[in-house]
């Protein structure tokens, strides 16, 4: 088993998060991960992205190669296809559709969804509105993790277990609104999964 | 004990603690600073403390690591690549004088450039200075090569360096530690034969420092970090540090069977590098960074069977990756999906509501009044300030630059002569070129960026910010009446824009220090506050 996820979005939306608590699920799993980030100059504001890998044999590079990745995570949808040259055929797009504009030539939503639309089966959501709708707006990274779940090949305990032990520092109720919004999250996603 | 998913860098920090360092030695900079951060923040569940506090410069840093070894401890300083040129003195020094504790040199490079401004490759300081160089390919061998270059130090008495480049330093993985060594006794010894580099030591210690090179070879000749990969074909691959993983990923994936040695501890170990090129027709060198060794294996071998960055099969700049690889192999790559026509550059930009935004746009107003209009800057957040849509800076070449740059235009007759660096880099490298242009009565204004942090690193403690840095001006000899502060915040707007004016007109030296703290360190503080934490 070896999944590649290119994880996307722009600096200071929480996708080292994301990437923790998949990490931690895996490590709990007794699988091999590998997991890049982004530090320094490039992260004020700008496109930032994590190449997380998982296996149960040895991995050896961090970087995923073109064409390989078996999703493309984003907490961004104009991030989302900046990595398209990473996506392996048959795999596909999971990506929140509220878009951060912070530069003044960002594309039109529409044009931005239409090209999602092109690619293979893409799992589109709503992740701000989950997030508040799970009490907490800045949950809507744990509402694209749970997105992301059913796919990711760990099972949901583990990474529900892991979000518990990334919040726990910051109280039981701060832990609960991440894993109502990573519920959120998955049932959306499965949803998705079984419409036509 | 069970696996800690650690970034390249904190596997480093991991196996010093674990080595029993008594201190780490570093200033910030990007891909290293994560070193040293974990080292602090574990700081309070460690049995001996080690002492772990941000220097004021890569070369402080190096002395005093330098002398915690001559009093006998194990010491680790950390840089990145251009950090090294910082401490590049000390550097090269030490391998003359030679350590008494073991004294570990982790430096991270950072091909293509991601948070830098030039790809220089440390493994080339390593054959300046002569001393051993690590170079491990994952972090679990960073962990375990950390602890072992301890005692390897300390067995050659020699400082090592370890390298390692942004992928690895940023890439976590799991990573399994071995019982932690108690740290050294005190032992400082009286060695000023060795550490005394007048002349007729200096002199002596070198061809101590000569005579060693063949035990480094001899070590680098058994090392586990250098191993042959065995393999079918006569095409074989010499993989380098973190090149070793791209190599052995596309063996993987195209299911290939090609031999493969991989090179993590230098000086080169030449006999196992001369089997390897006598059992393969062509090889492949796979360096990430320059083609350092390339070029010595092609004035070794001839260069008729030798691929690599010089020859084009591998691009000659930026770090490599297993496409490359693939490529320098002759796989043709398969067709992917191109980015849509639509996706537009993202660059990094100066964060809503920060400080930097409101001097640029006061500095950028009252200079538009000059016709030479030329702002010399440093290395900081607020280089971004050269960026859309303020376009408020002219240069930024190195730590300090900025204020020496500018007294050497004012000098040649520029006025006015400005210059903008941050108060981690004024500290670092920006006092001695105003105590210059005080002496010289050069005409200048240094506009020093006080947000209160080292902010582009994430945010760790300068050394001076504040009041101090005014003391600091005073000291230097600034004159009390050209020594002003100023709040950018776009309320301020009228009065600062007067400040920078009345400043930028005079004929001599003149500061004006912007003191707002930075919104990540204060919404951090903030957060931390409300969480207890």
């Amino acid at each position: 088993m070896q999944i590649n996820i290119i994880l996307a979005g722009v600096g200071g939306q929480g996708i080292l998060t994301i990437a923790a608590a998949i990490g931690r699920a895996a490590l709990q799993s007794g699988l091999t991960i590998r997991q890049t980030e982004v530090h320094g100059m490039s992260q004020r504001g700008g496109a930032v992205q994590s190449h997380l890998r998982i296996s149960n044999r040895e991995i050896y590079s961090d970087l995923i190669a073109e064409g390989t990745a078996h999703m493309i995570l984003s907490v961004e949808p104009h991030e989302a296809l900046r990595y398209l040259p990473f996506l392996a055929p048959e795999s596909r797009i999971i990506t929140s559709i509220d878009p951060f504009i912070n530069v003044e030539n960002y594309p039109a939503i529409e044009d931005i969804l239409a090209e999602l639309n092109r690619t293979n089966r893409p799992v589109l959501v709503n992740a701000a509105e989950l997030a508040r709708e799970a009490g907490n707006a800045r949950t809507s990274n744990m509402v694209m993790l749970g997105a992301a779940a059913p796919y990711i090949g760990i099972a949901n305990e583990q990474l529900e277990s892991a979000i518990g032990e990334l919040f726990h520092a910051k109280g039981p109720d701060i832990v609960d609104v991440n894993i109502r919004a990573f519920r959120k999250g998955k049932e959306l996603s499965k949803t998705q999964a079984t419409e036509p | 004990m069970n696996k800690q998913l650690l970034l390249g860098a904190e596997a480093i920090a991991l196996g010093a603690l674990d080595a029993g360092i008594s201190g780490v030695y570093a200033y910030p900079g990007t891909p290293s600073t994560e070193i040293t951060e974990y080292i602090q923040k574990n700081s309070d569940d460690l049995e001996q403390p080690v002492r772990s506090a941000w220097s004021t410069n890569e070369k402080t840093a190096y002395e005093a690591a330098l002398g915690m070894s001559y009093a006998g401890k194990r010491s680790l300083v950390c840089m990145k690549h251009v950090g090294l040129n910082v401490a590049a003195d000390a550097f090269i020094n030490s391998a003359i004088t030679g350590v008494n504790g073991g004294l570990v040199v982790a430096v991270a490079d950072d091909p293509s450039m991601h948070s830098s401004q030039n790809e220089q490759d440390s493994r080339v300081y390593g054959r300046f200075a002569m001393l051993p160089v690590l170079e491990p390919s994952s972090q679990q061998d960073l962990y375990t090569a950390t602890r072992e270059a301890f005692d390897l130090s300390e067995s050659v008495r020699l400082p090592v360096l370890l390298r390692l480049t942004t992928r690895l330093a940023h890439s976590r993985a799991g990573v399994k530690r071995t019982a932690a060594r108690m740290q050294n006794p005190l032992n400082a010894i009286y060695a000023p034969e060795r550490f005394v580099l007048i002349p007729q030591n200096a002199r002596r210690q070198y061809n101590v420092l000569l005579g060693m090179q063949k035990e480094l070879e001899k070590r680098s000749e058994l090392s586990w970090l250098n191993r042959l990969i065995t393999g079918t074909g006569s095409k074989g691959v010499i993989a380098f540090g973190i090149a070793f993983n791209y190599t052995m990923e596309v063996r993987q994936t195209f299911k290939l069977d090609f031999p493969v040695l991989q090179i993590g501890q230098y000086p080169l170990p030449r006999s196992l590098v001369e089997s390897f090129f006598r059992s393969c027709d062509t090889i492949l060198v796979a360096e990430e960074g320059y083609p350092v060794y390339e070029e010595l294996l092609r004035g070794y071998f001839g260069g008729e069977n030798i691929m690599g960055r010089m020859d084009g099969a591998l691009p000659r700049a930026g770090e490599l990756n297993a496409d490359i690889i693939a490529s320098g192999l002759g796989i043709t790559p398969k067709a992917v999906l191109p980015v849509p026509d639509i996706v537009v550059h993202r660059p990094p930009a100066l964060c809503k509501g920060c400080g930097h935004r409101d001097l640029y746009d006061a500095l950028t107003t009252v200079m538009g009044s000059f016709r030479e209009h030329h702002v010399f800057s440093d290395i900081g957040c607020y280089t971004l300030g050269a960026l859309e849509p303020f376009n408020a800076i002219h240069t930024c070449v190195d730590m300090g630059a900025s204020i020496t740059m500018a007294k050497g235009a004012a000098d040649a007759g520029l006025r006015p002569a400005v210059a903008v660096i941050g108060d981690s880099t004024f500290t670092h490298s920006g006092m001695t070129g105003l105590l210059d242009a005080i002496n010289d009565k050069s005409p200048l204004t240094v506009i020093i960026a006080d947000n209160d942090t080292t902010a582009m690193t994430g945010g760790q403690l300068s050394s001076a910010t504040g009041s101090r840095l005014l003391d600091i001006c005073r000291g230097l000899g600034v004159e009390d009446e050209h020594l002003r502060t100023i709040v950018p915040l776009k309320s301020h707007l009228e009065e600062n824009m007067t400040v920078l004016r009345e400043e930028i007109s005079y004929e001599g030296v003149s500061v004006v220090i912007a003191q707002r703290e930075c919104i990540e360190t204060a919404a951090r503080k903030k957060r931390n506050k409300v969480t207890g934490t």
